[in-house]
């Protein structure tokens, strides 16, 4: 048997035998027995020397590619070990993926919160800033210097709640609506042009019910110039409508009546529940109720500081939490104030 | 207001199908909120126009097998004769009289026809089928106003009036529809018939026809009989009266009950009736008094006098004083002036001769009267809206006619007609500048003149764009151009006015500090895990004492003069007590809450009747730490220093370092788990508020479980004022060092104290300071603690050598010791 063969014979069994290895242990003892310093391949070579002269070179070569051969297919086979370890490794390491994760304890804002600041930024960005006025208000700035004189049929739209005071003293309510701050933007403001936003919380005397708290939120804005028109405040309403419940939304201006405003109007848009069909929500008229509006009427710009004749204004007012009932489909208006969690934590 | 379209359409042609009437209607201001068939195919109850009939019944007998059943032949095409078994009770008195010779007429229902079943009290639809009953073959019906759909009544088949013609379809005789329209308090014209057909003719373009009823009279004349005088007159600009003779009070007659019916008003007899019925068609409220009631036959309008009393119609007796206003005769009050009648000239059965009134008043007086004596009316609820002064002789016309044709009453010729105060005209000059500046649209005056004409303005065009504009007497909401720009724009269509961008120069924009920083105040707490609650701000003193009964002091509250309960009757004066309300709900339903409000309190001034309104932040935090989870079954319970790390967490994220924490005696928390938030401010040091664990007596007043509750209540606004905008520190690229220091102090020695003199000796090389452990135990003896810190120190120039930082910790030791006696742990 020459060299040579013996040489084949060696890398014949050495890959028999490392195909049938799969641990790391047998690996590095095979690697040993064949590649190693005392390995079989090492020990035959040291027989090259008695090999004639001329056949050296040719034997070296071979001895070379055996070499090279082996040391291949011990790393392929190498790598084939060690990845099935590591996916045995990742086998006892795996997870039930639908277990429940870690949850961060993180707190919602309350839904009206949310709603009042979408309300907010969408007039913010139509020059609208936020101003607070007083909620605890005197009968002349909540009626009486918005056209409501006491004795007058309109004051049946608002239910009110009286603050004990001394006898003789000016009547205290719990303002009805944000509109008293109307005035006080407008006294702060003229003679210069006003643009404000007023949120806030309004009361009414009033038995609560699904539909009805006796406290609400109420969003009021208002814009007073010198060129402000009714097709300035459909534009700007149209404008709302449209962010709020997306392009194209219809709308309908109704007239309407406030006494605080003339010419007053109803904005609707059209049930976005219904596509205008007519559900329960919508009362089967297709229709939601948005926002009540209208010019400032003469006479409350003037209370405003301004002159009637020279100025021109409008205002609008709109409930949080009746746009927040309507997108989120809730059906009973005592949940906001209740304070309970099984609530608040539903929304985002 | 009830519109029924058949009464609707004497004056004014409906010629556009109802739907789109509706959405006119609603389009201008008069919001359609129901639309009611009646009888028509779109109704709850359609009645077949085939198979439900007018009928003759000509001969009732007895059944021949049931005492109380009864055999009606009915006849209800010419000639047919048909017998239909009833059990009618108002039928037994025809029976065994033969042929009648005055035949009823009522209602036939065929085989087939959908009814009401009358026998149960839900509106249950049945098909009429053919059976025997008690071997009477029986096909057909005789209805009942409940069988037909038309009210509750089923005591007796429905009688209809002699004329009405046998054979026509009850559709064709008395379906309609009948349209609820929700009238403004600004739209007061449109509380009439007459007034709704007035609009619906500008609004269609179709013409208008007022009645125009003419009188029989005889006898003496009203003026010569009657005498009125007016002892007020600014409130009571007009009143008339006239004098009907010998009438006959029975019920009125079919079709005006049914027309009062589809209003929503109840028939009672002939002279109420009319008198409603002249209302709702005219919108002139009138009133009937027995005129042999009247002493001296001399009304009297005046104001009461002090302790007069008047018992009205509903048996109520009222109180009055002078700034009451009466109809009197010359000895006592007979009606509180367009409110309500008295008892002691009320139209009784024995009435024979009437006395009508028909006036206007001075709108406020009757709202405060209606409100006064809690007297809401149909007649005081159009005149505190305005009623038209020019409405009042076509009214009595009116109500004579139908009296003398309805109650056979003898009119007396002539009308008592007082006018105490001229009716003033307004006249206002609208100009087509003044219109494009409010509504934005050019319209030229005779366009406007075109737009207002229909609706009765009396417009004189002047030039291209200015025109004279005289206001009719039904409209006393108009006084203004602004009003008339409402009439132009309705008129036109809101919908088709442009809708633009505001062009006018946009207000000085200015920052809004204090709401960004509440934002974000709510931002950083929800963030923190609290949900933002929002509750009530009308509170009881109870609740305040739940958490400290030292804050139940009434004089200290808000009060309401009208609370619609006793849980909601002061405004708060903090926001916890509510706040713990919710949580102690939260704690039973889910056994653990985190929340928080940010919101108003309402402080009574010395010096002003209106509160103060400071913003307030609260917090209440029990329960599990985290949710229970496979990750951790039974997670910590919430103590002191969560509620502490949310305040650190708060003041971290606005940058306040203006502030320090301290102990607190507050009376609502535990002693020794309170604290305060002191600020330092230009004025010295200010308490913003306090926190700490909920004071078990406080827990068990909010019906708590025991538990620790965290609780915090911050002035905000104050808070806010210290908040800062952060500012960079550079990072060093310079590896850290740290050092671990154990030190022992007496427990009295706060940890706070220890660090600061940490910090203080350790100078600017210290990056930062953790405390990792805190230890007792009886090796340190007692009254003492252990207190471990990591301390981390850094330059921003350099590495700090090991010798540099031994000797740092070493000055560190020396002073901390030598400043607060704690000594280094062995
Ligand atoms: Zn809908």
């Amino acid at each position: 048997m020459t060299i040579i063969d013996q040489l084949a014979d060696i890398e014949q069994a050495a890959l028999t035998a490392l195909m049938k290895i799969d641990t790391s242990e047998a690996i590095g003892e095979w690697k040993s027995n064949y590649l190693g310093k005392q390995g079989a391949i090492a020990k035959l070579s040291r027989e090259l020397g008695t090999l004639p002269g001329d056949q050296r070179p040719a034997a070296g070569q071979r001895f070379n590619a055996v070499r090279a051969a082996l040391d291949e297919a011990f790393a392929s086979r190498e790598a084939t070990i060690s990845s099935a370890a590591q996916h045995q490794a990742f086998g006892q390491d795996a997870v039930d993926v639908t277990l429940p994760g870690r949850l961060p304890v993180v707190g919602r804002l309350h839904p009206s919160t949310r709603v009042l600041r979408m309300i907010t930024d969408i007039f913010a960005d139509m020059g609208f800033q936020v101003w607070e006025s007083p909620e605890v208000e005197t009968d002349t700035l909540n009626f009486g210097l918005l056209n409501i004189p006491e004795d007058h049929p309109a004051r049946d739209m608002w239910d009110t709640f009286y603050v004990e005071t001394a006898p003789g003293a000016e009547k205290v309510l719990l303002r009805t609506h944000t509109s008293p701050g109307q005035i006080h933007a407008m006294r702060a403001h003229a003679p210069h042009p006003v643009r404000v936003i007023l949120p806030g919380k309004c009361y009414r005397y009033e038995q609560v019910t699904t539909r009805h708290e006796m406290m609400f939120h109420q969003v009021e804005g208002i814009a007073v110039g010198q060129h402000i028109t009714f097709s300035d405040l459909k534009g700007t309403l149209i404008g709302f409508a449209e962010r709020l419940y997306g392009v194209g939304t219809k709308t309908r201006f109704r007239p309407s009546y406030f006494p605080f405003t003339e010419p007053s109007v109803e904005l609707d848009v059209e049930c976005f529940l219904c596509k205008g069909k007519g559900c329960r929500i919508c009362k089967q008229s297709g229709w939601l109720e948005v926002s009540g509006a209208g010019m400032i009427h003469p006479i409350v710009l003037r209370n405003g500081g301004y002159d009637p004749d020279v100025f021109s204004g409008f205002a609008f007012g709109m409930g949080p939490e009746r746009i927040t009932m309507l997108r989120h489909g809730i059906d009973d208006i005592r949940w906001f104030f209740s304070g309970d969690e099984r609530f608040l934590q539903q929304f985002v | 207001m009830r519109i029924p379209l058949s009464w609707l359409r004497e004056y004014v042609d409906v010629t556009i199908p109802i739907d789109e009437l509706a959405e006119r209607l609603t389009r201008s201001g008069l919001e359609v909120e129901t639309i009611e068939h009646i009888g028509g195919a779109q109704a709850e109850l359609p009645w077949d126009p085939t198979l439900v009939l007018v009928c003759n019944i000509l001969e009732v007998s007895q059944h021949p097998n049931a005492d109380r059943l009864v055999l009606a032949t009915v006849e209800y095409t010419l000639g047919s004769n048909h017998t239909v078994v009833t059990g009618a009770p108002n039928l037994y008195q025809y029976k065994g009289l033969g042929r009648l010779t005055h035949p009823l007429k009522s209602v036939f229902a065929r085989e087939g026809a959908v009814l009401y079943d009358g026998h149960v009290a839900e509106k249950v639809k049945v098909t009429l089928k053919g059976k025997p009953v008690r071997g009477v073959m029986s096909d057909a019906m005789l209805c009942s106003e409940k069988e037909l759909g038309l009210s509750e009544e089923h005591e007796g088949i429905l009688i209809l009036p002699d004329d009405a013609p046998v054979g026509m379809s009850l559709l064709e005789y008395i379906g309609d529809t009948v349209v609820d329209i929700d009238v403004l308090p600004n739209m007061a014209r449109t509380l009439s018939l007459v007034g709704m057909a007035r609009e619906i003719a500008a609004l269609t373009g179709q013409s208008f026809r007022l009645p125009n009823p003419t009188v029989a009279s005889s006898g003496a004349n009203a003026n010569d009989t009657i005498k009125v005088s007016i002892a007020a007159p600014e409130l009571c600009p007009r009143f008339t009266a006239s004098v009907v003779r010998n009438v006959t009070i029975k019920p009125s007659p079919f079709w005006m009950q049914r027309r009062l019916i589809m209003a929503g008003m109840r028939p009672i007899n002939n002279i109420v009736d009319i008198s409603n019925y002249v209302m709702l068609e005219l919108g002139t409220p009138n009133h009937t008094f027995d005129a042999d009631c009247v002493a001296e036959a001399h009304i009297v309008v005046r104001n009461a006098n002090v302790d007069e009393q008047i018992k009205t119609l509903d048996g109520r007796t009222h109180m009055l004083n002078p700034s009451h206003l009466l109809v009197c005769d010359t000895t006592q009050p007979l009606s509180v002036a367009g409110v309500m009648g008295g008892e002691s000239s009320e139209v009784s059965d024995r009435t024979k001769n009437v006395l009508v009134e028909a006036a206007v008043w001075e709108p406020t007086i009757i709202r405060r009267m209606s409100t006064a004596f809690k007297l809401r009316s149909e007649a005081s609820k159009r005149f505190e809206r305005g009623v038209d002064p020019e409405m009042l002789e076509l009214a009595q016309r009116r109500l004579c006619q139908l009296l003398h044709d309805y109650a056979d009453g003898v009119v007396a010729p002539g009308l008592v007609d007082v006018r105490s105060a001229p009716i003033r005209q307004i006249s206002i000059t609208l100009t087509s500048a003044e219109v494009k500046r409010i509504l934005g649209l050019d319209f030229t005056a005779t366009k406007l003149c075109d737009l207002l004409t229909p609706l009765g303005f009396g417009c004189t065009v002047n030039t291209s764009d200015s025109l004279a504009v005289i206001v009719p007497s039904y409209r006393r909401d108009v006084s203004h151009t602004a009003d008339l720009c409402e009439e132009v724009a309705r008129m036109f269509g809101y919908d088709n006015l442009p809708s633009t961008i505001m062009a006018d120069e946009l207000p000085a924009q200015r920052t809004n500090l204090a709401l960004e920083h509440e934002h974000f105040v709510r931002d950083v707490l929800s963030g923190a895990g609290l949900n933002e609650a929002i509750t009530y701000s009308l509170t009881s003193l109870a609740s305040a004492a739940n958490l400290d009964p030292a804050e139940a002091e009434a004089t200290n509250y808000l009060r309401l003069a009208n609370p619609l309960s006793s849980e909601r009757e002061y405004m708060r004066r903090a926001i916890l007590p509510t706040l713990l309300e919710s949580a102690a709900g939260n704690l039973r339903e889910r056994g653990s809450t985190r929340l928080f409000e940010i919101g108003r309190v309402y402080h009574r001034r010395a010096d002003a009747i209106l509160p103060a309104e400071p913003l307030r932040v609260a917090i209440v935090m029990a329960g599990q730490r985290t949710n229970a989870s496979w990750h951790d079954a039974s997670p910590e319970a919430i103590d002191f220093f969560d509620i502490k790390g949310v305040v650190e967490l708060l003041c971290e994220r606005l940058q306040i370092s203006t502030i320090r924490i301290a102990p607190s005696d507050a009376d609502s928390l535990q002693p020794g788990r309170a604290a305060q938030l002191i600020a330092r401010t230009a004025i010295g040091e200010v308490v913003i508020g306090h926190f700490g664990e909920l004071h078990p007596l406080a827990r068990e007043r909010f019906a708590m479980p025991a538990v620790r509750v965290a609780v915090a209540e911050f002035a905000l606004d104050t808070l806010l004022e210290l908040a800062n905008v952060p500012r960079y520190t550079s990072i060093s690229r310079y590896p850290a060092s740290s050092q671990d220091l154990a030190l022992v102090a007496p427990v009295m020695v706060s940890a706070e104290t220890i660090a600061a003199s940490i910090r203080k000796y350790a100078g600017a090389a210290l990056n930062s300071i953790e405390l990792f452990d805190v230890y007792t135990g009886a090796n340190l003896g007692a009254g003492m603690r252990s207190l471990a810190y990591r301390l981390t120190f850094r330059s921003n120039e350099r590495t700090l050598g090991d010798d540099e930082i031994t000797k740092l910790r070493a000055k560190i030791i020396r002073g901390v010791e030598h400043e607060t006696g704690a000594k280094l742990r062995s």
